[in-house]
């Protein structure tokens, strides 16, 4: 009896089944010739049509000042090469030797032919200089943090970011296409409340992935991240950590491994560091540093990597030279951290700018006390203090920000790099400058 | 007219309640209903014909555009026999198969993740087994080290693995090949001569980098010069350069396009461009490669939409992996008809097409003004690195300011820039003239030749992009194996680059190659061809 209720039950479920697929199939077929194309543009249409121009309005551009080679005639403090690598002769001719051997450019992507031995080189020693499995080496900063988040980060998934990464973080995260939810900067209770609230809503859950994006130093305020907590966060609520730690590598910890070797962290919590060339450096591009697991994907999924043409060896070899200078004399990033020092001291003192930025970060903002106005007259404000500093031969960098594409636009403000070629004359001299930069803006 | 029919039917169904007033009023919009469509809609367009003669000529369809007049060739795609097909996808499932089977049986070698216990898991697990038991089988051919220059030839650092391409070691031997997979399409890749020293002085000169972005303390006299001189090269206003070419269409494009603008775009466009599409969250909708009867159609129905404020066609010069090259004049009388605007992305082109090199628009005679965006990377002909957006002043400048390179990304190597002017001038020189043509004729003898041997070339006659179809991921392989045993270094292509069934070696043909370089390609080709039944062609 069972057994042919079972069967009825069967049958009965089977004619169900097939009339909606009969169904189904019909109403496939049917919108399918309906889809044949109906042209629907007169003449009158045409006509009415008034396309608009791709660039409506007349768009101001302020021209850069024109620079020669980095402190050429002036001090530099905008340009963020810390460790001086742009003045090593020694790097300048590696590279020189590496042009008369392999030419500018590598023509044509890592897949095909791109793949040049210095290449390899510079993978394999980055990656025993952080003492990671495996490196992969992009062809341009921005383009790698940009590139390394939607290779893992897809539709669906969840992130997690602080609001004031910086505008690579922001693209990477657009082109993701993920859910994402930006948590007050540095602020560890505010992450904590949302991911508790996640966790409730079931928005973090054991099958979606999620990730923790962060900077070690951030851009766009020189702070420091908290990296104990966020690990400890991470773990907890089981996230994956992607950490951008271009400003950290080579400004901190004792030998120069960024912000892991400073506090201490096991450099296998964080699944993916993310490293730039052209600060510490002073070369073109970016790397990406984790375990063989995590960084191989990109090989084959980043895509700034895949569809780049790769690094120009030149620029490849003069990295690799300024990674043996580093390894030669760890000595450069205790002095480096010393002149952030002073320079956080000397700032904090001034009379018409308050500083952003952590003690050890190579990276100070300073931006003008009491002045309040409009996002773009605050620029010329700013732009004015700069043209006045270069006029007195120093080039301080204005921070560029496009307004309308930022998450959540920045403060203007003046960045100022430590270098380790700055001394206390230097840094006087600065000050005084910028203090009289400012009244005379002002007045 | 809708609503009338509406009106009828409530109608009648108050006519089967009520009993008397129905009777008439029930029968008079029966009648209605019968064929009150018909008829209202008769008297709506009698109305409008009655008012200004013209007016119903505007309601008449406008004209299509008359494409026996232009050229829309999209190139030569012959399609593989049913046979071919179906084998090639026989083959590819039963790769899969005894991958499966191999994963059921053995655990791979590969590192798995640690620590990450109850995490969602980080990889799409089609994908992961895809590139281990699929992928992995022909990993060999991709990322061949090298330790030369990219020129007319390269040398190969050997390698070997010991474990069905898990792992790769050097042999410590190296081979010297002729190059046939660079892009140095005008041979300007060289570490000797004009451009390196013209980049050895700018190193020296500005440094090997500038470690600040162009908007901020990274613009040189050389980036100046080299914008200039790139418009007056290209005959446009002005230009901007960048320094990564896939970063060129990824942060150029948004600050080009937005809100209210429909995107049409080419289904072969690049990566880059896709994703520059992404990034300026544009609408999309994609046509059939080249196909200019298809982009007409869907031009016309987002006019007729009338809710974009500009349309933008977003196609490539000269198409990386099928060889083809656009069918530009034809795009032109298209965009002028419609009124759309056109965004060129001529990486492979500039430089390597047209008798004066200036990329596909000189290929074909058209006016540079005639195309609204420009773009280009210098990786290719020029040998260098970075790419440039050129078109009028006002364009430039909003790319300048309000795309994403200008103001982020760090400046361009002064080296790099310095070589990219030196090969643009080297092109304008009668002697780059000469480039450009041996080029052509390398092209052209290289086409033929191919063509004689009975494999399937996809593309145009002109393009030094050559794809020789193999259809099947394991000739693929093979083919590339072979070609460097013989000594030719060349590219193997297979999915997910291109359609499944649809793997092919890409040969790029270069004006460093002398004639007695290709024709010994040609013979190992031949050879190749020979041994694995490559002659996939119907007609020859």
């Amino acid at each position: 009896m069972i057994l042919l209720d079972i069967v009825d039950t069967a049958s009965w479920w089977t004619i169900v089944i097939a009339v909606q697929v009969v169904i189904g199939c019909a109403y496939f077929l049917c919108t399918r010739k309906s889809k044949k194309h109906e042209d629907k543009l007169t003449k009158k249409m045409l006509l009415e049509w008034k396309p608009k121009p791709l660039v409506e309005e007349e768009i101001f551009v302020p021209q850069p000042q024109l620079m020669g080679k980095i402190d050429e005639g002036m001090l530099n403090v905008g340009c963020t090469s810390f460790l001086g690598f742009d003045k090593e002769p020694q790097i300048m001719e590696r590279a020189i030797k590496s042009l008369h051997k392999y030419g500018v450019g590598s023509c044509g992507p890592r897949g095909f032919y791109g793949t040049i031995d210095v290449h390899l080189e510079l993978e394999e020693r980055l990656a025993k200089f952080l003492q990671v499995e495996e490196t992969c080496v992009y062809s341009y900063g921005f383009s790698t943090i940009a590139s390394a988040i939607p290779a893992y980060a897809k539709k669906g998934d969840i992130i997690f970011a602080d609001e004031k990464v910086w505008f690579a973080i922001q693209k990477g995260i657009d082109a993701s296409r993920s859910t994402v939810v930006y948590f007050k900067h540095n602020n560890m209770k505010d992450l904590e409340r949302k991911l508790e609230m996640a966790a409730f809503q079931k928005d973090l859950n054991p099958q979606r992935r999620a990730f923790l994006i962060a900077e070690a130093i951030y851009y766009n305020t020189g702070t420091m991240c908290p990296l104990r907590k966020l690990v400890e966060l991470a773990r907890r609520y089981k996230l994956r950590i992607i950490l951008d730690e271009s400003l950290s590598i080579g400004t901190l910890g004792e030998h120069g491994r960024g912000l892991t070797e400073f506090l201490g962290v096991p450099r296998d919590e964080i699944d993916l560091i993310v490293g730039s060339l052209e600060h510490s450096f002073a070369s073109i591009g970016g790397f990406c540093a984790g375990s063989h697991f995590i960084v191989e994907h990109q090989r084959l999924s980043g895509l700034g990597y895949c569809f780049s043409a790769s690094l120009p060896p030149m620029l490849t070899e003069a990295a690799i030279a300024g990674l043996d200078i580093l390894e030669a004399k760890p000595h450069l990033i205790a002095e480096l951290n010393l002149v952030a020092n002073k320079l956080q001291c000397a700032f904090s003192g001034l009379n018409y700018f308050t500083v952003s930025g952590d003690d050890l970060s190579p990276i100070k903002h300073l931006y003008p006390r009491d002045v309040v106005m409009p996002y773009e007259t605050k620029m010329e404000f700013l732009h004015n203090i700069e043209k006045y500093c270069l006029h007195r031969g120093i080039a301080v960098a204005v921070t560029s920000y496009i307004k309308d594409a930022e998450k959540n636009c920045p403060e203007p403000s003046l960045r100022i790099a430590a270098s380790t070629k700055l001394n206390d004359a230097h840094i006087d001299e600065l000050c005084d400058i910028l203090e009289r930069a400012y009244l005379h803006c002002r007045s | 007219m809708a609503a009338v029919q509406v009106g009828g039917g409530d109608n009648l169904n108050e006519s089967k309640s009520t009993s008397k007033i129905s009777e008439c009023n029930g029968k008079k919009k029966t009648d209605n209903g019968k064929m009150g469509g018909n008829q209202n809609g008769y008297v709506n367009s009698e109305h409008k014909s009655n008012g200004v003669d013209s007016a119903a000529d505007m309601e008449a369809p406008a004209p299509w555009m008359d494409w026996a007049q232009l050229d829309i060739f999209p190139g030569s795609f012959e399609k593989c026999s049913l046979l071919t097909a179906a084998l090639t996808h026989a083959g590819l499932y039963l790769l899969m198969f005894l991958g499966f089977v191999n994963q059921l049986l053995f655990t791979p070698k590969v590192a798995t993740e640690r620590n990450r216990v109850g995490y969602a898991p980080l990889y799409n697990p089609f994908e992961q087994f895809y590139s281990r038991y699929v992928y992995r089988r022909v990993r060999h051919i991709f990322n061949r080290p090298i330790c030369s220059t990219p020129g007319a030839e390269l040398t190969l650092k050997e390698r070997a693995t010991d474990d069905y391409n898990w792992s790769f070691r050097f042999t410590g031997a190296e081979k010297r090949c002729i190059n046939l997979g660079s892009y140095n399409y005008l041979g300007f890749a060289a570490p000797e001569g004009e451009c390196a020293d013209a980049a050895e002085a700018a190193a020296r000169r500005y440094g090997l980098a500038l470690a600040s972005s162009r908007a901020e303390l990274g613009s040189t006299p050389l980036h100046q010069e080299l914008e200039e001189t790139t418009a007056k090269f290209l005959g446009v206003e002005a230009a901007v350069v960048f320094g990564m070419g896939f970063a060129t269409n990824a942060l150029g494009i948004p600050g080009l396009l937005g809100a209210g603008t429909l995107v049409l775009s080419d289904e072969n466009n690049h990566a880059s461009l896709i994703l520059g599409l992404r990034l300026a969250r544009v609408a999309v909708r994609v046509f059939a490669h080249n196909d200019m009867r298809q982009l007409e159609r869907l031009a016309r129905d987002a006019i007729a939409e009338r809710r974009w404020d500009r349309i933008v066609v977003v196609v490539e010069g000269v198409y990386s992996m099928e060889g083809s090259i656009v069918p530009l004049p034809a795009l032109v009388a298209l965009k002028k008809k419609y009124g759309l605007l056109l965004y060129l992305d001529e990486a492979h082109s500039v430089g390597a097409m047209g008798a004066r090199g200036r990329g596909v628009v000189d290929h074909w005679g058209v006016a540079p003004g005639d195309v609204d965006v420009l773009m280009g990377t210098f990786t290719k002909s020029f040998g260098a690195a970075g790419g440039y957006i050129a078109g009028a002043a006002r364009l430039v400048d909003a790319v300048r300011a309000r795309g994403h390179a200008h103001a982020y990304a760090h400046a361009m190597a002064p080296a790099v820039c310095a070589q990219v002017l030196a090969a643009m001038r080297a092109i304008a020189a009668p002697a780059g003239e000469l480039r450009v043509r041996r080029l052509r004729d390398n092209t052209r003898h290289f086409r033929r030749r191919l063509r004689a041997m009975g494999v399937v070339v996809f593309g145009h006659e002109d393009s030094p992009v050559v794809p020789m179809l193999v259809y099947t991921f394991s000739k693929m392989a093979a083919t590339v194996e072979r070609l460097t045993a013989r000594g030719v270094a060349t590219v193997g292509v297979g999915f997910p680059a291109t359609p499944l069934n649809k793997a092919r070696i890409r040969f790029c043909l270069s004006a460093a190659h002398s004639r007695a370089q290709l024709d010994r390609c040609l013979d190992a080709v031949q050879q190749v061809v020979d041994e694995l039944g490559l002659r996939y062609a119907r007609a020859v």
